[in-house]
């Protein structure tokens, strides 16, 4: 069951984004997804934390403050697993490309930041399906923090991974966990081949690299879809 | 008292070293009277002097709500059913084994992470897989194994209610009627404890015969385990009317 490792043969593509909060991975994922949709491609878009299933479950106990880092460990699992099933595999089984914000590695950094084996979580994710593309937005702790605060007033209290005890001060808490869910990244920086993005770099200057990423990665699936783009384009300009 | 050890990976930020107490697990099929032996263990052992925590499979303060909805609704496929158990089963075991466990009380776990690998495996799980899901889970200091044909069970489970949707295995025998599917589904879950009892070093105790026979038998196990010196109350096994 090692899927992790293994090319999926399914008809459709996975392109994924990971970073730390405020490293702006969302909006390059929508830009891309605007970009992909202009061209004619069926995407579909799925987040991180968001089946119907297991949110509440997850959000009444984060209010209570009972979740220990195996049960927040184990209750994303079972959150991926459940939109794994319903919303990853049927559209790449539909040929679409489905663009996740986050991915099972969101949780290999936090969860062993937090204090589980980094061995176990793992092979806790195993069934996941190996993307084809993964990108990972690094930037600098003070450049997210900067990001996160300039548009809400206050840190949220497991971003700032309050719930480890290392700090009572939200900011400090923050650098010390985020630079540990920094360093598991680089880690598997390599180990998966990611795509690392200079993350402080402009915008445009990002998504144009994205872009091209994307392009050159799914070049033969992308095909037929810009060849349609293209004869449509002749055909208005020849009218 | 052994060292006590997790089955895998274990949980890194937890230190075990204080864990006094005892934990004695119960396994059995559905139906196969588990309830009824536990509830006369725990009168048994706090006649003793002992304190005793009961904890139950899918009963986690966390988790329980969440697994009847998933019961309830039709929407849960195999996978995620078995890190809902997991997830139940790290919320008991942070938040009421092991405190229990530090405060020298007797953990009588009524099934434990030996269902989830028989019920995961027998819905097509990897066997490898599971067990490391399970890697920080404890090993408990006693496995005490209720085993009965499937035959007897049958009937057993039918006098007591009807056939339950997920007893009977319906969720994944499909094409099969209720009767079918349950001897086939709790057939294979029998082999595959029949599997484990071996593997896990169970003591198993023949659950064809009556209440006060198998709980002789339970008892005998335990007090050998924890070492429970003088009066075991063997020959008294007094029954409430309700659980005959």
């Amino acid at each position: 069951m090692a899927e992790l490792d293994v090319k999926h043969n399914l008809p459709g593509r996975l392109i994924i984004v990971e970073g730390i909060d405020g490293s702006g991975k969302t909006t390059q994922a929508s830009l891309l997804r605007n970009w992909l949709s202009a061209q004619g491609v069926p995407v579909f878009w799925t987040e991180w934390n968001s089946s119907i299933l297991v949110k509440s479950t997850t959000k009444k106990a984060k209010k209570r403050d009972s979740l220990t880092p195996t049960t927040f460990s184990l209750l994303h699992a079972t959150d991926f697993a459940d939109r794994l099933s319903f919303k990853i595999i049927p559209p790449l089984k539909a040929g679409m490309v489905v663009i996740a914000d986050r991915y099972s590695f969101t949780a290999f950094a936090r969860d062993v930041a937090r204090g589980v084996d980094r061995e176990w979580v793992r092979s806790l994710y195993s069934f996941a399906l190996k993307p084809d593309i993964a990108f990972y937005f690094k930037v600098p702790i003070k450049v997210s923090l900067k990001r996160l605060l300039s548009v809400r007033q206050k840190l949220k209290f497991y971003e700032a991974g309050m719930d480890t005890g290392m700090s009572n001060d939200p900011v400090e808490s923050f650098e010390l966990f985020q630079s540990r869910v920094l360093d598991e990244y680089d880690r598997m920086a390599e180990e998966y081949g990611f795509h690392v993005m200079d993350a402080v770099a402009p915008i445009q200057v990002q998504q144009k690299q994205v872009r091209a990423v994307v392009e050159r990665e799914l070049h033969d699936y992308l095909a037929p879809y810009i060849a349609k783009k293209n004869a449509a384009a002749v055909t208005a300009n020849a009218r | 008292m052994a060292t006590r050890q997790y089955m895998g990976n274990g949980l890194p930020y937890i230190d075990l070293s204080e864990t006094t107490g005892h934990l004695i697990v119960v396994e059995g099929s559905d139906g196969v009277g588990r309830t009824t032996q536990l509830t006369l263990l725990r009168s048994w052992l706090e006649v003793q002097g002992y304190g005793v925590i009961e904890t139950g499979w899918t009963r986690s303060q966390l988790m329980s709500k969440t697994i009847d909805l998933a019961k309830a609704g039709n929407t849960v496929n195999a996978l995620t059913f078995n890190l809902l158990y997991a997830t139940d089963y790290a919320d008991r075991l942070e938040n009421e084994i092991i405190p229990a466990l530090r405060s020298g009380f007797i953990v009588l776990a009524d099934r434990y992470v030996y269902t989830a690998f028989a019920r995961a495996i027998v819905r097509g799980a990897d066997p490898e897989w599971i067990r490391q899901l399970y890697g920080f889970a404890l090993n408990p200091d006693l496995v005490l194994y209720l085993h009965v044909d499937v035959n007897t069970l049958i009937r057993r489970v039918l006098l007591a209610d009807s056939l339950d949707h997920w007893e009977a295995g319906m969720d994944h025998n499909t094409g099969l009627d209720p009767y079918d599917s349950f001897m086939k589904y709790q057939g294979r879950v029998i082999r595959e404890y029949d599997r484990m009892a071996e593997e896990y070093n169970f003591v198993t105790i023949d659950a064809t015969r009556t209440v006060e026979e198998i709980q002789v038998d339970l008892r005998e196990a335990i007090a050998k385990e924890i070492d429970i010196p003088h009066d075991l109350g063997l020959d008294r096994v007094e029954i409430a009317p309700h659980m005959v």
